[in-house]
């Protein structure tokens, strides 16, 4: 059997008619994607699947959902944690848009700050920073204005 | 309108930086001015800060406002468990405005947030408390004439030190300042201020030790070196008494340089220089007040 043969059957194993397919996802973080996506309380037919193998990744993990469409604010939040993800928009079967993720300018909740004086950490409140480097990733927190760097960020 | 509160230095302009320090000029030649008459300020302390606290309920006094309010958490609903959002959202019904210290760093900028009223931040734990500055700035400018040109010596601690910080950024918004930090090594100020200043273009120099370079000096701004900063008790004993001003060391030092202090001092500055004239930290403390004044005239638009 060809390379693209195979390739097509194994797409067809889980193809879907509309909505998108979010690939190339760190297997270890698939979990925290679906939690920042909120996937867990949606009611459209979602296919997981994790530790396929993955030239850049090593592991990768895959979504796919039908009949969902991402806003670009909404898909970027997983940008912390899947940097290289890429979002397939299926349309009849035909993937009819590609886009890749980018690392937003401020983030909303998600991380958090990792000063323990900080009152973020310390009562009910959303966190907010700026993003102020994107590569690595430091976050400036909107309160205590301590910087997240990536190595100590925990996703909340 | 938008409410105008003060949580960190950099939230205000210079312009509004030069606003408060006239107004507080003017509140020096005249402290009684009765501009908070039938007004109510909650005075909120988290945890006890005699020095600020007895610095704003006299500025408040003098502007014949009413005060409400805790000086610690103990003798407050906190107590009994309740959140920095309730206890604030509650206050914020009773007064006009709120002056708060918390020992959480980014409280005060959340309590802003959740007050309906303006939020004077009089400390956030090591973060910010943007009244000092002003109340520094005020002295510079009351014993220099100008904040432009001035050559500031910071010493001691200016890893944590919070107000070093501050005025570090409010300074740079003034003509040609230079710095000078001395400071322990595991003491020294951050790379993120110094690659702030390098990006600006502003001078700074870097000393281990006092010496003759104060001669050069406008202000000398000591801070306390503080013995829990250090991991290591041995490192701090090496370094304690490294960094005590004494009299015999201002015989060189420009006339119209000053000393300056957020006090409250353990030994850095030894008793014996109280006695100069340029020795400023207690009338910097009374600058406190006229300073505070002012602020709460800015942010309310009492004059």
């Amino acid at each position: 059997m060809s390379d693209q043969l195979k390739k097509k059957l194994k797409l067809k194993v889980s193809a879907i008619n509309n909505g998108t397919v979010i690939d190339h996802i760190p297997s270890e973080n698939l979990f925290k994607v679906i939690s920042i996506l909120g996937l867990q309380n949606m009611k459209n037919q979602i296919t997981f699947g994790a530790n396929f193998e993955s030239e850049k990744l090593g592991s990768k993990a895959i979504i796919k959902l039908s009949d969902v469409f991402f806003e670009d604010d909404e898909i970027n939040k997983i940008s912390l944690i899947a940097r290289n993800a890429k979002l397939n928009i299926i349309r009849d079967y035909e993937v009819v848009e590609k886009r890749v993720v980018e690392v937003p300018d401020k983030v909303i909740g998600i991380v958090k700050c990792f000063n323990p004086k900080c009152i973020t950490n310390n009562e009910e409140i959303t966190t907010q920073f700026t993003v102020i480097s994107k590569n690595p990733l430091d976050l400036k927190c909107k309160y205590c204005e301590k910087i997240t760097h990536e190595h100590q960020m925990v996703i909340k | 309108m938008k409410k105008r509160d003060l949580i960190s230095i950099t939230d205000y302009s210079k312009e509004d930086y030069l606003r408060i320090l006239e107004l507080a000029a003017d509140f020096e030649k005249n402290p009684n001015q009765r501009l908070l008459e039938g007004k109510v300020v909650a005075s909120l302390f988290f945890e006890p800060s005699t020095r600020t606290r007895l610095s704003f309920e006299t500025a408040i006094n003098r502007l014949g406002g009413r005060i409400i309010g805790f000086s610690d958490a103990g003798s407050s609903s906190v107590s009994k468990g309740e959140t920095l959002h309730d206890t604030t959202k509650m206050v914020s019904n009773y007064v006009d405005l709120i002056v708060m210290r918390h020992p959480l760093e980014g409280s005060a900028r959340y309590a802003a947030e959740v007050a309906d009223v303006p939020v004077i931040n009089a400390g956030d734990g090591a973060n910010q408390h943007p009244t000092q500055t002003l109340l520094d700035m005020y002295s510079i400018l009351k014993t220099q004439g100008t904040l432009d040109n001035i050559n500031i010596f910071m010493v001691g601690d200016l890893k944590y030190g919070r107000t070093v910080h501050s005025l570090l950024m409010a300074m740079t918004e003034f003509e040609n300042p230079i710095f000078n930090f001395i400071a322990p090594e595991e003491l020294a100020m951050p790379e993120e201020y110094k690659l702030f200043l390098k990006e600006k273009g502003i001078r700074y120099f870097e000393h281990t030790e006092i010496n003759d370079n104060i001669n050069h000096a406008d202000i000398i701004y000591m801070t306390r070196v503080q013995k829990e900063r250090f991991m290591d008790p041995i490192e701090y004993e090496k370094v304690k008494n490294v960094y005590i001003l004494r009299n015999h060391m201002l015989q060189n030092t420009k006339p119209n340089m000053r000393i300056l202090h957020p006090l409250p001092r353990i030994n850095e500055i030894h008793p014996d220089v109280d006695s100069n004239e340029k020795a400023y930290y207690f009338e910097q403390a009374r600058n406190g007040v006229y300073t505070r004044q002012a602020i709460i005239s800015h942010i309310l638009n009492l004059k």
